[in-house]
């Protein structure tokens, strides 16, 4: 008997290779384009889930990656440097040092105050997107260029773009999978389970904490990279408080301890908001109680749902 | 006479109005048991505190294998063998009991950032604490999670855990607390195979497990060492008696 976990994550995989077949075949370029957005969004709840599922740090500042990595591909763009080798570099860098610079002065602090920090530093940055007019200020730039990779990869070509964000996202999967089960995770998720007690053993786990929430805010800042080239555009929006909401929500919904659960969490809000705001007028009429129905019935989310029982 | 491994002199901490510790001054000699007793808010916990590191007294020092361990921050203490099991039990526990004890064998085996190998597959965490498991006479419950262990089990996996680093001394904080007689006489079992190899400091409210482990024995009262001396000396002092009518 094949595991349902494993069956429905093979499953899921599989669907999303298959994409721009059924794209291609059925001639609806509308699902290739909602499927690469879906894919970076996961991207960018895999590194949140990362710090806050295994690590009990909850950022409600994560979409400021986003930006910081949209923003950096944008800006370099129009200053006329369009090269992806340097632009994408230069966009994980940026939100490294972004993140390095609110963990330190976060991760002191627990519970509400940490969430607070988090979003008050994501509404900073959200606000100097804004002061920024010679890059559209309010009203965000055009991307008249994708970034160029020499002849390697097109991101042009829909299909190719898509193919590179869904193996991004494998991969980083495959990281944060490693992470979480090697000397480093057992850390975190110590630190996630007590601390204190933590530091009783003789671990220093500040610095361990801070390591992990940079390297998810590295994560999200590729997330952010590739999100620019998908919109061709960037825009304050890009951060605003409310994406950091819908990343929380994405990672929740999909089971906070399942490697997986951030892509069935995306894949879930994103279609189901994409299929609500097709049929009623006000989609987050039903969104929000179908959300809060599954934060509070299945612990563990939709991964809990299907393994039936919460893992150890 | 051998020289100390762990000394205290005039350790004083207050808390606002309060003294819960008056000038402490404690000598422990290398594998002796030495065990605190005294009534409840005698500073017992505080004292503990000041020793693994996370309360910090206002005057007086700690030394600890003759180095001044005073301004030393927890896990540092950690680190150099001073071992601490908490009163209130706080494991990991969506973990399993190996997963625990190999978490603090990791603490002493050089710093963390391995970020890609599986932790679960290193015969370097995994055999000593097996080993520390076994000591404690967890053996069999290496695989279930902590939050299945019962009251005692994970008292005793809390000692595990504090041997998996081969600590020099222990700090134990009550760790009969809320025990049966079957589980706590196991624990004292445990304890006195320790006796010897390892420095134990004992806070424990149950005297008879006291007076049959302990080398030596301190009586806190109000923040002040009363007595120090062997059990029958204890048992024989007229402080000691004094301060204890009333507590039945």
């Amino acid at each position: 008997m094949v595991d349902p976990r494993v069956a429905i994550n093979v499953g899921l995989v599989v669907v999303l290779v298959l994409v721009p077949v059924y794209s291609a075949t059925t001639g609806d370029t509308f699902a290739l384009t909602l499927f690469t957005r879906v894919v970076i969004l996961a991207l960018a709840a895999l590194s949140l889930n990362l710090i806050m599922g295994f690590g009990g740090m909850v950022s409600f500042g994560h979409a400021a990656y986003l930006g910081i990595g949209g923003y950096v591909v944008g800006i370099l763009a129009k200053e006329g440097i369009g090269s992806g080798f340097v632009q994408w570099p230069v966009a994980v860098a940026a939100s490294a040092l972004y993140a390095l610079v609110v963990g330190v002065l976060s991760l002191r602090t627990r519970g509400v105050y940490f969430i607070m920090i988090t979003l008050a530093f994501a509404q900073m940055i959200y606000y100097v997107a804004i002061g920024l007019d010679r890059y559209g200020g309010d009203d965000g730039l055009t991307l008249y260029h994708r970034s160029r990779f020499g002849g390697l990869v097109d991101l042009n070509n829909k299909t190719m773009f898509y193919y590179l964000c869904l193996v991004l996202l494998l991969a980083s999967i495959y990281l944060v999978w490693r992470i979480v089960n090697s000397r480093f995770g057992m850390v975190i998720q110590g630190a996630r389970s007590n601390d204190r007690r933590m530091r009783a053993i003789g671990f220093p786990t500040f610095r361990y904490r801070l390591v992990c929430f940079v390297i998810a805010g590295a994560m999200c800042g590729l997330a952010g990279a590739l999100l620019a080239n998908h919109t061709d555009f960037i825009s304050p929006a890009m951060m605003h408080w409310t994406r950091s909401g819908d990343l929380i929500v994405m990672a929740v919904l999909g089971g906070m301890q399942a490697m997986f659960g951030p892509l069935i969490g995306a894949v879930t809000f994103l279609l189901l908001e994409e299929g609500l705001s097709r049929g009623t007028e006000f989609p987050n009429l039903i969104l929000g109680p179908v959300l809060l129905l599954v934060a509070i019935s299945i612990r563990g989310g939709i991964d809990g749902l299907i393994g039936g029982v919460r893992r150890g | 006479m051998a020289k100390a491994l762990l000394e205290t002199e005039g350790l004083t901490k207050r808390f606002g109005g309060v003294i819960a510790a008056d000038g402490i001054s404690l000598a422990l000699l290398p594998g002796e048991l030495h065990a605190i007793i005294g009534p409840n808010g005698a500073g017992k916990s505080t004292l503990i505190g000041q020793l693994s590191g996370e309360i910090v007294p206002d005057s007086g020092y700690i030394h600890f294998d003759g180095r001044d361990i005073t301004a030393l921050p927890v896990y540092r203490r950690s680190r150099l063998g001073l071992a601490r099991s908490l009163q209130v039990t706080t494991l990991f526990p969506d973990f399993t009991a190996i997963d625990n004890v190999a978490l603090s064998v990791q603490a002493h085996a050089g710093h963390s950032f391995r970020f890609w190998r599986d932790v679960r597959q290193e015969a370097d965490l995994r055999e000593p604490a097996r080993a520390a498991l076994v000591r404690v006479g967890l053996g069999e419950r290496a695989t279930a999670l902590v939050a299945d262990l019962s009251h005692g089990e994970r008292r005793q996996l809390e000692i595990a855990m504090a041997l998996a680093t081969r600590p020099r001394m222990l700090l134990l904080d009550e760790p009969m607390a809320g025990m049966g007689s079957d589980e706590s006489a196991r624990l004292v079992e445990t304890l006195r195979t320790l006796k010897g190899d390892i420095t134990v400091m004992l806070i424990e409210h149950d005297i008879d497990a006291v007076f049959a482990l302990a080398d030596r024995i301190s009586v806190l009262v109000y923040g002040r060492i009363i007595a120090c001396g062997e059990p029958a000396a204890i048992r024989a002092d007229a402080a000691v008696r004094e301060a204890y009518v009333g507590e039945g």
